[in-house]
């Protein structure tokens, strides 16, 4: 059954054990060897290279943004303001589970569909290795403290403050302004990624965006010691940033919402310049839009909803809105034909009511159907006769207008600091040949001739040329900035770096009295008996200068659908002004579009005029106020 | 030396006997050990008590298991190792048996089902127990058979301790696995396993590498392939190795003083108070530091060997000398893995690292070789 059992050799067993473990314990000891030879390697050898990274880990580098530059009228009021704001964000290399970790944000703080759009969308960009990517902005004290309870079982979550901007008048300024938003992809790339390695926004538009360089400022930097979490336990040595400048705009606040006001629920849009600088004194566009959701980033069912609106908010109709000037243009269109010499001073022409190249041809109506009868130049503008300008049209042509026009600035953007300033179209023989394919009809010259047909203006363009009108034929171009804080190197007051080359030449005429002879005509338009202006001049103590215009609304087709009521009053034709005063010593000039408003001289005058006695009145309110006090301390 | 074979076997219980009998020896600890694991265990909460983030409470904590581990070896050691040596093998079934309910039922966390949750007992991990029972019951094994052993004792050997291996690879618990396979393989060793078996398991283990890579889970081969290239990942599974290299690498010879270290003071390194613990100690006591704590095991090891050879019986002088030699392999896989020449397997510091239940076990054992040590007879079998 059982096999022998094999005796055990006790002593023989011992000994084998006991060289076993005497050769385990000797490779016992030379195991130990290698680790110590792996630790003296570490500690030792590679110690410079370990302590200088267990030193880089201690201590980060971390960018300090500047802040950004504040934005002033021309008063000192303060229009762009930097506001503190806490925002929830998370380092996604700490945190373990970024989904759970969301949703058990979540159920403290509100957190929209369209955040976690943006978050995933921040955390795609180009970033470094443990930073912060924001998921909301702007949390309430409240939603800081459920947060911050809660820190301890959120690894990888933190509450950053920043400074944005905030926009206090809102609407009132978006369309001078422009405004800041997030720096996107694109964006990125094209900005000194270094300088803007702590900035969350950049200038999108306007102001801010043209002067993004000044008003961003330098970077500084700090090295901090941090803990794993990434949270700063201290900072070892700090280089302060550098704030960006402060500018100061000729904008005047006061004007900019007088005529904001004026406008009121219409659509249209105020340009309003200082004649002397060419300061931009009030940009308006209505309707405005609240820039301050742009901030930190708009959803994009409140963005649909601009985009969509009827209205066109988002559209800047004071420097991109194409309308035809209408009769606003008709001064320039006179003072071609005497200045080229196509006619005189003294060239009058019978207006029946309508005008016609040749007798079988197509009758061309004055927008008085019984005719002005016999106008001159300045009866012509006062009036705002189009058969005499169709005769001078006529006679003159296409390259006369054309070339006299773009001197004026038409055709051509002339600001010096908004970038969204647009060309709009000044027609010329070559264009209609080049982009039409067909050549110059004499029919084309006389709509050219009362601003209708090809032609296309900005209300920009049409302020910038009454003010070359009302200096003489002297070009400024007109700008935003007026001041920009700060020193140079040299420690002196920083001085302008706006482009300030001058863009247009001077306009010369062959007799400057042409010039007081189209000034002239102008005030004959507010304060002359048939002056189409004249109700919106009445009892003025100033004298002012001006030209109506009323643009026809180009013809909706047939087959679009619109709703009756809105395709009457769509239909109705655009109400312009342009006009200057004091008429002899401009201080001021305006243009005036309101869209589908009716008449120029019933829609856009009076708003002008309110908007020379808010400028002049209150001006001359404070002159006087001025003297009281001078006069007070001398005697 | 076979004129010295009497005397051999004698000289332990030589000393036993002259010696008077103090209270000292009814507690039957050894002092020599008992000395070197209480000095072991103080240097430990040292650093321990840097590790934690200067907790008083984990202090507190970790104070209470050693005591616990201190009685458990107390009991252990006066316990007989014949009653060990009879009960080795049902305890052996019994913890097969619950490794496989752990398998079925089992509760645990992050995809490893490591624990048993059994009505009226607390939570309990049978993978510790088998530490210890696998030792034990190989060393019943070959205690009536003769030595060396015969190829069919070495496969019937080798098949016992796959048993349980492979179930705690399945849980899945590579370190814990590993610790059970160096036991198993260390009794097989001091047993007097013909070296032309060693040699050829070598070659055959070889061959293996590739089918045992084919077997392994997906986070298991994701650490082998991290300790091949951490820098490959910095911010996920190379995380661990490159944090404790630089807070090892940065302490240099004398380090930066206790309380100091960066990378454990201001939370860079993971599991500072648990499996990277020595990371700590390099990165605050420097390299001095480390080499007395590598003396400190060396003696353990030292007078664990010297027990076992001391050992009247082969089941004695198999278990002890097994237990001591684990102790080593804990060691060397920690340090090995912490400092990164090893992959990262779960197994930590003995008696420094936060954790009762490697403690108590560990404590256990060394009860267990004390108990050898103490119970010794004029008689040997």
């Amino acid at each position: 059954m059982r096999k022998p059992v094999a005796l055990k050799d006790h002593q023989r067993e011992r000994r084998t054990f006991r060289f076993r473990s005497v050769l385990a314990f000797a490779v016992v000891v030379l195991m130990m060897f290698g680790l110590v030879s792996r630790l003296i390697y570490l500690q030792v050898v590679e110690h410079e290279r370990y302590r200088s990274l267990s030193d880089q880990n201690r201590i980060q580098l971390q960018p300090v943004p500047p802040n950004r530059g504040l934005i002033y009228d021309t008063n000192g009021v303060l229009l762009a303001d930097n506001r503190p704001s806490h925002n929830l964000s998370l380092v996604k290399e700490r945190v373990p589970d970024l989904e759970a970790t969301i949703a058990e944000l979540s159920t403290l703080v509100q957190i929209s569909e369209r955040d976690i759009e943006g978050f995933q969308r921040r955390l795609n960009q180009r970033r470094r290795p443990f930073e912060a990517v924001p998921l909301r902005f702007r949390l309430s004290d409240e939603d800081i403290a459920r947060v911050a309870v809660n820190f301890h079982r959120l690894p990888g979550v933190q509450i950053d403050a920043e400074l944005i901007r905030y926009y206090p008048y809102g609407q009132s300024l978006v369309h001078a302004l422009g405004y800041v938003g997030r720096i996107n992809q694109r964006e990125l790339g094209e900005v000194d990624q270094q300088n803007y390695s702590g900035t969350h926004h950049i200038g999108k538009l306007g102001v801010e965006r043209f002067y993004e360089d000044q008003l961003h400022g330098r970077v500084g930097v700090q090295q901090v010691e941090t803990n794993a979490r990434g949270q700063v336990l201290q900072v070892v040595e700090r280089d302060d940033p550098t704030p960006g400048r402060d500018l100061t705009l000729y904008l005047d606040l006061e004007l900019q919402q007088t005529a904001e006001q004026l406008l009121g629920d219409r659509r249209g849009a105020v340009v309003a310049l200082d004649p002397e600088t060419g300061g931009i004194l009030a940009l308006v566009s209505t309707p405005g839009y609240d820039p301050n959701p742009f901030v930190t980033g708009i959803s994009g069912r409140d963005y649909r909803g601009l985009q969509q609106h009827e209205d066109l908010p988002l559209f800047n109709r004071a420097l991109r809105g194409r309308y035809p000037p209408a009769s606003t243009i008709k001064p320039i269109i006179g003072l071609a034909a005497i200045d080229s010499g196509t006619v005189g001073l003294g060239h009058k022409v019978w207006d029946p009511g309508w005008y016609q190249i040749t007798k079988e041809g197509r009758f061309y109506r004055d927008w008085k159907r019984q005719g002005h009868g016999m106008v001159n130049l300045r009866d012509a503008i006062a009036e705002s006769c189009d058969v005499f300008f169709y005769d001078i049209g006529h006679r003159m042509g296409i390259d006369p207008m054309s070339d006299y026009l773009g001197r004026f600035g038409f055709g051509k953007i002339t600001t010096l600091d908004l970038p969204e300033a647009h060309g709009a179209l000044l027609p010329s023989r070559d264009w209609k040949k080049a982009v039409r394919g067909r050549s110059w009809y004499p029919g084309d010259s006389l709509n050219l001739s009362i601003g209708q047909g090809f032609m296309i203006s900005t209300p920009m363009q049409l302020a910038t040329a009454t003010m070359v009108i009302a200096n003489r034929g002297k070009w400024i171009n007109p700008r935003m900035l007026k001041a920009m804080s700060g020193e140079d190197e040299q420690g002196n007051p920083f001085v302008l770096d706006v482009p300030d080359r001058k863009l247009m030449p001077d306009i010369e005429l062959n007799r400057d009295s042409y010039w007081d002879y189209l000034r002239r005509s102008m005030v004959e338009v507010m304060h002359g008996k048939k002056g189409t202006a004249r109700r919106s001049a009445k009892d003025s103590p100033y004298r002012i200068a001006g030209k109506t215009g009323t643009a026809q609304v180009v013809r909706i087709k047939q087959d679009e659908e619109y709703d009756a009521e809105k395709l009457a009053e769509r239909h109705r034709d655009h109400g312009l002004f342009v006009g200057f005063a004091p008429a002899n010593k401009p201080e001021i000039v305006v243009a005036v579009i309101v869209e589908n408003g009716g008449g120029g001289s019933s829609a856009a005058a009076p708003v002008a005029r309110e908007l020379f006695d808010n400028y002049l009145l209150r001006e001359s309110q404070l002159q006087s106020q001025e003297q009281l006090a001078d006069n007070g301390g001398a005697s | 030396m076979g004129g010295q074979d009497f005397q051999r076997t004698m000289p332990g219980a030589q000393v036993h006997f002259s010696r008077r009998r103090t209270w000292w020896s009814y507690t039957h600890l050894d002092p020599i050990l008992t000395l070197l694991l209480l000095i072991l265990a103080g240097y430990g909460l040292f650093v321990f008590y840097s590790a934690s983030g200067q907790s008083e409470a984990a202090v507190q904590r970790q104070l209470i298991r050693y005591a616990v581990a201190f009685g458990a070896m107390l009991v252990i050691a006066c316990t007989s190792p014949r009653l060990l040596r009879r009960w080795a093998p049902w305890i052996f079934g019994l913890g097969v048996l619950m490794l496989v309910g752990v398998l079925l039922f089992g509760v645990g966390a992050k995809g490893a089902q490591r624990w048993l949750q059994l009505p009226g007992l607390p939570r309990f991990q049978p993978s510790e127990i088998m530490k210890l029972v696998v030792p034990m019951t190989l060393a019943w094994y070959f205690a009536d058979r003769p030595l060396p052993p015969r190829l069919k004792h070495t496969f019937t050997v080798l098949a016992i301790l796959m048993l349980p291996t492979l179930l705690i690879a399945k849980q899945p618990d590579l370190g814990t696995s590993l610790l059970i396979a160096a036991s198993g393989i260390f009794v097989l060793l001091l047993s007097g396993v013909l070296w032309r078996y060693v040699f050829s398991a070598i070659v055959l283990a070889g061959a293996c590498v590739p089918l045992l890579w084919m077997l392994m889970r997906d986070y298991q081969k994701q650490r082998v392939l991290t300790f091949l290239n951490p820098e490959s990942d910095p911010l996920g599974a190379g995380w661990n190795i490159i944090q404790s290299k630089t807070a090892i690498g940065s302490g240099g010879i004398h380090g930066k003083g206790w309380l100091n270290g960066s990378q454990s003071q201001l939370d860079f390194l993971p599991e500072s108070h648990t499996d990277f613990i020595i990371a700590v100690m390099a990165e605050e006591l420097g390299l001095v530091g480390v080499l007395l704590l590598l003396a400190i095991y060396l003696c353990i090891i030292a007078r664990g060997l010297w027990i076992a050879s001391q050992a009247q019986d082969t089941f004695g002088r198999l278990l002890a000398g097994s237990l001591t030699l684990t102790f080593f392999v804990y060691v060397f896989v920690n340090i090995g893995m912490v400092s990164g020449i090893l992959p990262v397997v779960g197994v930590p510091l003995p008696l420094v690292s936060y954790g009762g239940t490697s403690i108590l076990t560990l404590m256990a054992g060394f009860g267990m070789i004390m108990s050898i040590h103490s119970h010794r007879t004029m008689v040997t079998r």
